[in-house]
Order: structure tokens, then C-alpha cells, then sequence
């Protein structure tokens, strides 16, 4: 047996193999997390950008395509996708038995959901880097210093959409009730933020709709990559991500805590 | 052998709304004894499978495992607590090996200690050779003799197992009962095994008969035989069970 601190290192090392075993192994999860975002990006952009016009906003300095705009909100789209997947991935596990394993070993649940979440941050990360990557290759010309500048970011927004998940999961009894989450959470996110279209655009639209996409933590996510894309940095955007954070990441402890949380009131695991 | 109590549960009652699943219940399991918990579906078993692998936590009482009270800090107690759930726990997708070692990172354990144990639980519970096979590939006797195999990797004192047998073939379920009443004797370790199946009970095992949340009869099988006026274990059991017998009292001296 290891010494206490790396007890603790041992288990997030294990945690992170499986969930890149797994990731591996579903490598159709990796081709769905990448088509999406480029239908949208070659399709959906492509079809936009003769009625959608953007006028210079920071962080950019020029006018520039629908295309370019819409790629900091497809990245965030691929962690919220996939902060969604890892929250589906833990209801079927809890629903086969296997989180089991993870709730009864000997350290403490709140570092064990960490360490759940940093796995589901990296794979998204993977996911991230393979599309920006294809967007700059074939339509869109990003910095490249940018590519790098977003790494912390793109971190923050992965923990922050991935503990959203988590803390869904925790309040999810039944796989099959997960299709409301598609309806309620993650279509409602994206769509009310700016990965689609400036806050502005919305508010000359509507008030009501700019005031809820201004509420909207995914919509922060988007900033916060997009300044970073361009080697600047939004404080505002960013520390509400980490609030988000924060926020959701112990509001999830909470729900996995038999003492506190929704598994209280429920059968067991 | 020595007379440590490995498990004590003291008072425990829980309940799922306004339904009871247990109600005051307590016994003690010792080391070096295979202590059987046998009672009909919906007995409480599971709950209380639960309750002591942290799973949830008990409204009223307290449960110990080797001198750890789970209320306060659970850590030590599940290092020290191999568990074997009724449902199956395995990930279908990886290997024998990938399983084995995804559980022992999560009980620290890494490197040579990790290998060495893998290889020695493999072959102690008869999957030597099997390593490399995806665990969807393996028939549920398989799957759980993995999953016992999983559970000693850490060298627990305190085996818990809820109704292994669950789904498997009568030689299969036999030849896995025999095996751990091995594995309970040769290591000293002390065992709790959750059933409903009175044949897996043997006579010189301890029995607690749980019904409808409650302990109706505790101790080794020969004094519950005896105080029940039954010549076996299927007879004192139906008898205790389909009557609604009254709650055993647990005097210290009924206590296994």
C-alpha cells in the first residue's frame, strides 16, 4: 500500500485511466462529439453568414466571418455535450452497478467526484483541440498563440460544465429520464447564450431573451474562450465560470452525500 | 482465531419515506466466523448491505467495523472491507486485468503490489489465464468470482457479500459458497453473507434471521436450531418467517 498523499494520487491516476480506457474504447463518442460541431460549423455557419453580418466586438479588431464568430460557442457546445455525457456515463453507472466501486473506496467522496470530473475535463479537452484544430486546417483562421492561450480556460469551462453534469446526475434516478435533460438543459443553454450570436443581436430581438442569455453560465463559458482565442482576457466572463464552478461542484458533493443529498430519499445506489 | 468483532451493529433502523426497511436491528459479526444473513426478499438485506458498505446512512444507530464508527469517518473502515454487491459491479468493456486494477488504484495500490496481488486473487478464485478477456465475454459464475477476486485484492479483514449467488447455476452457486467458507477459515477473516437460500447456510456457520426489517433469531445455527425446536435450517427458517415469530430479544448472550 502507497503512503496517504499518494493514496490519493494512486486513485486519481486510476480514475483518469479508465475514463481514457473507455473514451477509447467508444470511439464512436469521439466521432459524434467532432461531427457535431462541424455540421454545425460547415452547414449551419456557412448558410448564416449571407444574413448574419457581425460588426467589430471585442476581442475582435476587424469584421470578421460567421464562421470565425460561431468557433469559441462550438467549442463550449463540445464541453457541454460532453459534460452531459459524462452525467448520462455516471447514471448508467449507477444504474449497472459500477459507481459502487467508486462510492465505497476509502477516500473522500468529495475528492473521488474531483477526480471524476478532471477525467471528464480531459477528454474534453481531446475533444476540443480535434476541432479546432479541423476548423483552422479547412475554413477559419484562428491565432495559434490562441490555441495555447485557451488551455486554462477551456480547463475552468470543462470543470464548470462537467460538475452541471455531475450535479444532474446526482438528481437523476432513471436513464430514461435523461432525454428531458436534451429538452431542458442543454438545448435551452446553448441556444440562449452568445455561442450563436452576439448579446446585442439578442437585445435588439429581445429584452427578456438578452437578460436570460446574460443569466446563462454557458454563455460566460463562450466569452471566456473567445477572449482567450484572441489572446485577451475577459475577468468578468472568467470568474463567473469559476463561481459556476464552485457553485455547481459543491452543490453536486451535496447531492452525492447519502447524509444530505437526493440518494438520501431514494433506494440505495 | 481470536473473539474480535469485526462488524457491530448497534440499534439500527432505516427507512426509505415513510416505510420501514429496518427497525432496530443489531448483531455482531466475528473474526474467523462466516456469519450467514439470511432472510425472504424485501427482509432488509440489501438496505442493510448498504448501510454498512456507507452507501447510505442509518437514521438510528451505529455501525463499527473493526473498531471504525461509520458515522464519523467511514475511510479506515473501507480500507479494511472487501464488499461484493448483488448486483454487479464490473465495467463489461474492460478487461479481467482492467478491472482489477481500475479497483486496486482506488485502494491505492499500484506497481509490483498491484501485479503481485492481481495474479495471486486471479489464481486463488480460479481465473488464472483469463486476464486479458473483456468481462462481457465471461458467464456470470465468472463474473463473480471476479468480483470476489476484486474484493480480496486489498487483503480485507471484513468480507460482505449480498446475495452473490444470485443468478448462477446450483454447482456453481455451490462451489462459490464452499469457496468462501474457505477463504473465511484459511485467512481469518470474518465473513458476512447475505442470502435468501437456506442451503447455503452450513451448520457450524453463525446465522442471523432477518424478517420484515427485523432480527428474529441470532447466534451459531446450532443454538438458533435449538431454541427454535427445529431439526434444520429450512424448518427454522419458514417457521420464523411465515409465522411473523417475535423479535429474538438480542440478549448479549444470543449475540454470535
Amino acid at each position: 500500500m502507497n503512503g496517504p498523499r499518494s493514496i490519493y494520487l494512486t486513485a486519481l491516476t486510476g480514475i483518469l485511466w479508465r475514463e481514457a480506457l473507455r473514451f477509447f474504447y467508444q470511439r464512436e463518442r469521439f466521432l459524434a462529439a467532432l461531427v457535431r460541431p462541424l455540421i454545425w460549423l460547415f452547414i449551419f455557419a456557412a448558410g448564416f453568414r449571407s444574413v448574419l453580418g457581425v460588426s467589430i466586438t471585442p476581442p475582435y479588431e476587424t469584421y470578421i466571418t460567421y464562421e470565425t464568430y460561431i468557433v469559441p460557442g462550438l467549442a463550449a457546445m463540445i464541453q457541454l455535450f460532453n459534460g452531459m455525457q459524462s452525467s448520462l456515463s455516471m447514471v448508467y453507472d449507477r444504474e449497472m452497478g459500477s459507481m459502487r466501486v467508486l462510492l465505497t473506496s476509502p477516500l473522500p467522496r468529495w475528492y473521488l467526484l474531483l477526480c471524476k470530473l478532471i477525467a471528464g475535463t480531459l477528454v474534453s479537452l481531446f475533444q476540443v483541440y480535434a476541432f479546432l484544430v479541423i476548423a483552422e486546417l479547412v475554413l477559419v483562421d484562428l491565432p495559434l498563440w490562441g490555441l495555447i492561450s485557451i488551455a486554462p480556460v477551456l480547463i475552468v469551462t470543462g470543470l464548470m460544465l462537467g460538475a452541471l453534469g455531475m450535479l444532474l446526475s446526482s438528481t437523476i434516478r432513471q436513464l430514461e429520464n435523461f432525454a428531458g435533460i436534451m429538452n431542458f438543459v442543454i438545448f435551452p443553454m446553448f441556444f440562449l447564450s452568445s455561442a450563436l450570436y452576439p448579446l446585442w443581436k439578442m437585445k435588439e430581438a429581445s429584452d427578456l431573451i438578452y437578460d436570460i442569455c446574460a443569466l446563462n453560465p454557458f454563455t460566460y463559458a463562450v466569452e471566456s474562450i473567445r477572449f482567450a482565442l484572441y489572446l485577451e482576457f475577459n475577468g468578468m466572463a472568467f470568474l463567473v465560470a469559476v463561481a459556476c464552478l464552485l457553485a455547481f461542484f459543491v452543490l453536486a458533493v451535496i447531492g452525492y452525500d447519502p447524509r444530505k443529498g437526493m440518494i438520501r430519499r431514494r433506494a440505495p445506489l | 482465531m481470536t473473539d474480535e468483532a469485526c462488524l457491530e451493529i448497534s440499534d439500527v433502523s432505516y427507512a426509505y419515506g415513510a416505510k420501514a426497511a429496518l427497525r432496530e436491528v443489531t448483531f455482531t459479526v466475528r473474526r474467523g466466523r462466516f456469519t450467514a444473513l439470511l432472510g425472504p426478499n424485501g427482509a432488509g438485506k440489501s438496505t442493510l448491505v448498504a448501510l454498512v458498505s456507507t452507501l447510505i446512512v442509518p437514521r438510528q444507530g451505529e455501525i463499527t467495523v473493526l473498531g471504525h464508527p461509520l458515522g464519523r469517518d467511514s475511510r479506515p473502515a473501507l480500507a479494511e472491507m472487501g464488499i461484493v454487491f448483488q448486483q454487479q459491479t464490473l465495467d463489461l468493456d474492460l478487461t479481467v486485468r482492467q478491472n482489477m486494477l481500475y479497483f486496486a488504484k482506488l485502494h491505492g495500490l499500484s506497481g509490483k503490489d498491484a501485479g503481485a496481488g492481481i495474479d495471486s486473487c486471479l489464481a486463488y478464485m480460479g481465473l488464472a489465464g483469463r486476464e486479458g478477456e473483456k468481462v462481457r465475454a465471461l458467464n456470470g459464475g465468472h463474473r463473480r468470482r471476479l468480483e470476489i477476486a476484486r474484493a480480496l485484492l486489498h487483503q480485507p479483514r471484513f468480507l460482505l457479500l449480498d446475495e452473490p449467488t444470485v443468478g448462477l447455476d446450483i454447482p456453481t452457486r455451490s462451489e462459490l459458497v464452499k469457496h468462501v467458507h474457505a477463504l473465511c477459515a484459511e485467512r481469518d477473516m470474518a465473513v458476512l453473507w447475505a442470502t435468501h437460500l437456506v442451503d447455503e447456510v452450513w451448520p457450524e456457520d453463525d446465522l442471523v434471521i432477518l424478517h420484515e426489517g427485523r432480527v428474529r433469531e441470532l447466534g451459531p445455527v446450532s443454538e438458533v436450531l435449538a431454541r427454535c425446536g427445529a431439526p434444520d435450517v429450512f424448518s427454522a427458517f419458514t417457521g420464523l418467517t411465515q409465522s411473523g415469530g417475535p423479535a429474538s430479544d438480542q440478549s448479549e448472550a444470543d449475540r454470535p
